[in-house]
């Protein structure tokens, strides 16, 4: 019997015990004693004591029995030699695995007379539709049946645990509804938790990210020294080389860092004088009728992917502002068709919308009485603008920008398609030069193996890049704090 | 400050002929109407205001009495719905006579408001900031001077003298009211709006504001909206009483708490309803 069955049968156990709670709980409204829940809390109660802790029980249950199963089909295995048939004992154990999977689809006369070797048991599981790995051995056909024996006893017996702890906890409320029984507390502890739960959820899985790097990177600098990969100057991983023990290739951050960077800057010189100037423009200027068509034209923006971006700053503007500056100087171009500065343009014309929306929101939050109190000493509406509503909103400007940069560094697509992925490191705006997240989409998708340090790199890269936009995102947050705290 | 010429003193007292020969009408409504939308929310008003006097605006909440105080420097004109008709005068002149700029208005016409709204900067600035803006100082002494004296005028020197470059949000609200109350002397305006100054103080801060009200009419002209009838009658001279939108009732203070005309005045100053 399949575990959702005994998931389902647990649901039902569930809503049976809700309406029996609500039944019982009903009964006593209105009776002598002031009851302490709400009826419905009593039946949600009953239901979350029916379910949860049952189901929680066959979650850990069926983690725990595969665990076992897997040391259970091992212990059965000969020992792993030099000239064993399958040389690698997870791939063993995966084949083991797939061929219990398919002695599942034959039938139980099948089953009986299960022949001896895999050549004569194959063409029987090719006619159900199982296609099984040419490698696999004789000796794991009882392996396979023993598994799926111990695999089904192990289930039968969650799934009946399960049960019976589904129907305790439906008896222990139901019995327990008193008029005074504190069920509304309870269930209220539950969706606390609950929430609690989902909140760590975003906190745990950032944590397994940041580890799951660390710990490649470790594996990149057991190779790679620190000082090599950021003080390095040149950036040279030897693709052509890789897995050849001599040549490790150069893995220098400081080209691809300043290109982030430089990149970055170019976007913001773009993106935050528009921004900010579309959103006073917006917050304090425009009629309800232009704010309520530009505003939302204006974030349709930010709804671009930014491949599209990238499209745009590849096919049409590279080639323009190349050929513009051909025209200007006659001839030869200074602007390169791939270029820091085309890149930064267009990243800069994505981020025009974080910007203004974010600080049209933090202007707006300026309270109407600082506008009232300038304007009503005299002063005209860029006077107010300029010396108090600016003033008042320019740390929460300060973290918009921010988180801005921090966008910029991360952005990746239309890096790779409008700065190229050439590795300079030159301080003249129209040439080519790379960024951390290009390289890192180069360093991923070769078709290397995967513990050389052609791709390790990627990692190192990855985790400087999250402690760049962290260190960015903490301070814009502390700043936006601080200017939270001014008004209350 | 507030030279009138002649001809614009003959004017204003013409226009009314309820002036006595030693009071100046220094404001005027004249079939004042507001529109928010297509919403009236004020009626017809008319009313003097009277030189170096405080003409207190009293009634119901919703009745339209902040709503015409902000016609007088023409506050309203920040609501996007809002629309004015009728006329309004000071000294004579239309004040919403497209001749007439809106920022020399309000350098005329000041506003405090009812909560009190220092800029979050420092004392300092707060009350050297429509001096700068209008050009009021030329060099750095001047500015010193203005400040100091608005802050003493203001009665607040002698609790910040020595923290004026501390930021205003930092004083105490009754404080800060009087350092508004700086900040919009310190423009020198002739008249002085001031929108329920008190309703977010304490009655010792109160106190201290109203009778700092009562010296600054000496030099100004003061209009005040309040929802107490005691301070009403404490600080001013004269009331004028609104009800739904139209004004009930107009006379000098005394009479108005003592024998008014209209049965709602009566009502709402006994506190029968509103």
């Amino acid at each position: 019997m399949p575990m959702t069955y005994f998931i389902a049968i647990i649901l039902v156990i569930g809503v049976v015990a809700y309406i029996i709670g609500r039944q019982r709980a009903a009964v006593h409204t209105g009776g002598a004693v002031k009851q302490h829940s709400r009826p419905h809390y009593h039946a949600w109660w009953a239901f979350l004591l029916a379910t949860v802790p049952a189901l929680l029980f066959l979650i850990v249950w069926s983690v725990g029995s595969s665990v076992y199963l897997e040391r259970h089909i091992e212990a059965q295995l000969p020992p792993q030699t030099a000239d064993s048939a399958v040389p690698n004992r997870s791939l063993e154990l995966g084949l083991v695995r797939s061929l219990a999977n398919g002695l599942r689809r034959l039938d139980a006369a099948t089953l009986d007379k299960l022949p001896a070797t895999f050549a004569e048991l194959q063409p029987m599981l090719v006619a159900k539709g199982v296609a099984l790995a040419p490698d696999t051995q004789d000796y794991m056909i009882p392996v396979a049946v023993e598994t799926n024996r111990a695999s089904d006893g192990l289930r039968l017996t969650g799934g009946v645990i399960g049960l019976i702890l589904s129907l305790a906890g439906a008896g222990i409320a139901v019995r327990g509804i008193q008029p005074r029984t504190r069920a509304r507390n309870n269930v209220e502890r539950i969706v606390l938790w609950a929430l609690l739960g989902s909140s760590t959820i975003a906190i745990l899985t950032t944590v397994g990210i940041v580890l799951s790097m660390l710990f490649e990177t470790f594996h990149f600098f057991a190779s790679v020294p620190l000082t090599n990969f950021f003080f390095g100057t040149v950036w040279d991983p030897r693709f052509a080389a890789a897995g050849a023990g001599d040549s490790a290739g150069q893995f220098g951050l400081i080209p691809l860092l300043a290109g982030t960077l430089y990149i970055a800057l170019v976007a913001l010189l773009v993106a935050v004088p528009i921004g900010l100037m579309s959103a006073v423009y917006m917050a304090e200027y425009a009629s309800r009728r232009v704010r309520s068509i530009v505003k939302p034209t204006l974030e349709l923006l930010a709804g671009i992917p930014t491949i599209v971006y990238g499209i745009f700053a590849l096919v049409t503007l590279g080639p323009f502002l190349r050929d513009l500056s051909a025209a200007l100087t006659g001839g030869t171009p200074f602007i390169q068709a791939q270029s820091i500065f085309t890149a930064g343009l267009v990243m800069g014309i994505m981020l025009i919308p974080v910007v203004s929306s974010l600080s049209d929101d933090i202007i707006t939050a300026v309270p109407r009485a600082m506008r009232d109190g300038s304007l009503g000493l005299g002063a005209t509406r860029s006077e107010t603008i300029k010396r108090v509503i600016l003033p008042a909103a320019l740390p929460g400007i300060v973290g918009a920008v921010l988180l801005t940069a921090s966008r910029a560094i991360g952005e990746t697509m239309i890096v790779v398609l409008a700065a190229g992925v050439a590795a300079n490191l030159t301080l003249n705006p129209f040439e080519a030069m790379t960024t951390i997240t290009v390289k890192i989409v180069n360093q991923l998708t070769g078709d290397l193996e995967f513990n050389s340090p052609q791709t390790l790199v990627a990692f190192a890269l990855g985790i400087t890049l999250f402690v760049v936009t962290l260190i960015m995102n903490i301070v814009a947050l502390y700043i936006v704090r601080k200017y939270r705290e001014q008004y209350e | 400050m507030n030279i009138m010429t002649e001809q614009k003193l003959e004017q204003a007292v013409g226009a009314s002929m309820t002036a006595k020969t030693n009071e100046v009408i220094k404001m005027q409504g004249r079939k004042v109407g507001v529109f928010y939308g297509e919403k009236q929310a004020l009626f017809d008003v008319e009313l003097d205001i009277r030189q170096n006097q405080v003409t207190a605006l009293i009634g119901p909440s919703g009745c339209g009495k902040s709503t015409f105080l902000r016609c007088l420097n023409r506050m309203n004109d920040t609501i996007d719905s809002a629309r004015v008709t009728g006329k309004i005068t000071l000294d004579g002149e239309d004040v919403y006579d497209p001749k007439i700029d809106v920022v020399e208005l309000r350098a005329r016409v000041g506003m405090v408001f009812q909560k009190p709204n220092p800029f979050p900067k420092s004392i300092y600035e707060n009350v050297a900031y429509g001096p700068k803006i209008h050009g009021l100082a030329r060099t750095k002494a001047d500015l010193d001077a203005i400040v100091q004296s608005s802050l003493q005028k203001a009665a607040l020197w002698n609790e910040v003298k020595d923290r004026v470059h501390e930021p205003g949000t930092g004083l105490s609200g009754g404080q800060q009211q009087r350092l508004c109350i700086a900040r919009a002397i310190a423009v020198a305006p002739e008249v002085i709006l001031m929108d329920e100054p008190c309703s977010a103080l304490d009655p010792i801060a109160t106190a201290k504001v109203e009778e700092l009200i009562d010296e600054l009419k000496q030099n100004y002209t003061i209009v005040i909206v309040t929802h107490s009838m005691q301070q009403a009658a404490r600080v001013s001279q004269r009331t004028a009483m609104f009800h739904l939108g139209y004004l009930v009732e107009e006379g000098a203070t005394d009479k108005m708490f003592t024998n008014p005309d209209d049965k709602r005045t009566q009502d709402y100053i006994t506190g029968r309803f509103g």
